[in-house]
């Protein structure tokens, strides 16, 4: 892990649908235990970026650099079987991974308890709150001990204050174990806080507009957003992101 | 109680039916073969309490066998199907077309089929018939009713097929199964009492030969207190499979 080789990537990926423009070439670089948010319109490829990383998807043209070991995925809503208890869902990639399943269960109990839900194991998505059940789903995603985990817009449909409760666990739960993590969001400032780098999808194709470093080291303490530093990069990812959505010629 | 409460407004409605049913027979003196009144119906529904029970377990098994068999080869099928994109397309129409065939029309053939002195077989199986199309569609659309990011993350984990069966798409299936059971138990009860019609000899002694039976012979209380009987019989197996509904599908939203 010492070395700085990257944990995934993308490069001079093409994309075509049928019935929509295509997209590419499309460029992407994560280093280990980076974190990085990827922002742009509707539209722009930010979740094809992430399925294509995760293997989901398979790239008409171009080379995409994934992994060696297991990859976690956080979706835009918690997605859990709503017919199995926490434990159950957590333990679910191990157990289709082959991982015996008192193995499988009890590792999940340890991943539930990171995300502090260790008292929650045997409750069912319908008695969790949005919050907690997104919880769930990433300890669902950590159970796997992933090298890269993506998260494709995974706190849009929660309100704020939650919102930053979980951002700020994602930033202790990275501090303990520093796996390279991909962010989607159309959050600006949530993508300047949580992310060592932002990266702007250009709106007409998918090809990256730019890429901007953020000053000030992870994790964040909640200070951080009142610093001038960081108001600063919230504009910088804003400007950049209206320039993403101007027409190219 | 509350159950009881929600029940009362029916129970009520039904009693002033009752109520304006029996005195208009009384003062407009309907001729009794025409329609009789109410207490008629019960008068001939207690007269006649052994017979009818008797004739209503018949149908009841009938129609339940061939909820069985329904269920068995509906659901079997659907999923069988459901592994194999090119045997559903091979399957599903000639599913649709067992659907919109009246079961009325195939009955002589499926009587010729199973023999005349096995009636019971063969209302059975006409009843299986119809009872089918609910279950194997219901069954198939759960199949593919999993949450599409529930089987990314399968595709995610390289789960097998039969992982991504037992562990997705059966039970995302099961409400839809359910709701199709309870539509099959309602049609499979009237598919047993139409092909008992159709068979018409009374080699099978369900409700519907008590039916034709009060019918030929104009004993208009009869005929209603078989229908009554009918109408209790419907009610108690969707009641049943609401109650399977309920009984399964708790734990979930």
């Amino acid at each position: 892990m010492a070395d700085d080789t990257p944990v995934a990537g993308l490069s001079g990926v093409h994309l075509d649908y049928p019935g929509r423009a295509p997209l590419g070439p499309l460029g992407l670089t994560i280093g280990p235990r980076e974190i990085v948010a990827v922002v742009g319109a509707s539209g722009a490829g930010k979740s094809t970026a992430l399925r294509l990383l995760a293997g989901l998807e398979k790239p008409a043209a171009g080379s995409v650099v994934r992994p060696s070991g297991p990859v976690g995925f956080v979706f835009q809503s918690s997605t859990l079987m709503p017919w199995a208890d926490a434990r159950t869902n957590v333990a679910l990639p191990l157990e289709l991974s082959g991982v015996p399943s008192s193995e499988a269960r009890r590792r999940a109990d340890d991943s539930l308890a990171a995300v502090g839900l260790g008292d929650r194991t045997t409750a069912r998505p319908r008695q969790l709150s949005g919050g907690m059940a997104m919880r769930v789903s990433l300890a669902r995603a950590l159970s796997v001990a992933p090298d890269l985990l993506l998260l494709d817009e995974p706190f849009a449909a929660l309100d704020s204050i939650t919102r930053r409760g979980l951002i700020e666990d994602l930033h202790k739960l990275w501090a303990a174990r520093p796996v390279a993590m991909v962010f989607v969001t159309h959050d600006v400032e949530e993508a300047a806080y949580l992310a060592g780098r932002v990266v702007v999808l250009s709106a007409a194709d998918g090809r990256t507009v730019a890429d901007i470093p953020m000053t000030g080291a992870l994790p964040r303490s909640e200070g951080w957003r009142r610093n001038p530093a960081y108001r600063e990069a919230v504009e910088t990812v804003a400007d950049a992101l209206a320039r993403s959505m101007e027409p190219t010629s | 109680m509350r159950r009881l409460l929600d029940l009362l407004p029916a129970l009520v409605l039904t009693a002033i039916l009752m109520a304006v049913w029996e005195i208009a027979c009384r003062l407009l003196h309907v001729p009794v073969y025409f329609l009789p009144p109410p207490s008629d119906v019960a008068h001939a529904l207690i007269d006649n309490a052994p017979v009818l029970a008797g004739s209503a377990l018949q149908t009841f098994w009938m129609a339940f066998k061939a909820l069985i068999v329904a269920a068995l080869i509906g659901g079997g099928l659907a999923i069988a199907v459901s592994l194999n994109r090119p045997a559903e397309r091979a399957v599903a129409p000639l599913a649709i077309t067992l659907q919109v065939t009246p079961v009325v029309a195939i009955a002589p053939l499926v009587l010729i089929w199973f023999g005349l002195d096995h009636a019971d077989r063969a209302v059975t199986a006409l009843a299986a018939a119809i009872a089918f199309f609910p279950i194997f569609s219901g069954v198939l659309t759960g199949l593919k009713s999993a949450d599409p990011d529930l089987e990314r993350l399968f595709d995610l984990h390289a789960a097998s097929p039969l992982q991504r069966l037992w562990r997705l798409r059966l039970p995302s299936a099961l409400p839809f199964a359910l709701e199709g059971l309870r539509v099959a138990a309602g049609q499979s009860v009237v598919g047993a009492v139409v092909a008992e019609f159709v068979s018409g000899s009374g080699a099978v002694q369900g409700l519907a030969w008590r039916l034709l039976e009060a019918g030929n012979r104009l004993r208009t209380a009869e005929l209603l207190a078989a229908l009554v009987c009918l109408a209790i019989l419907g009610l108690a197996l969707n009641g049943a499979t609401r109650l399977i509904e309920h009984r399964l599908l708790r734990d979930r939203v």
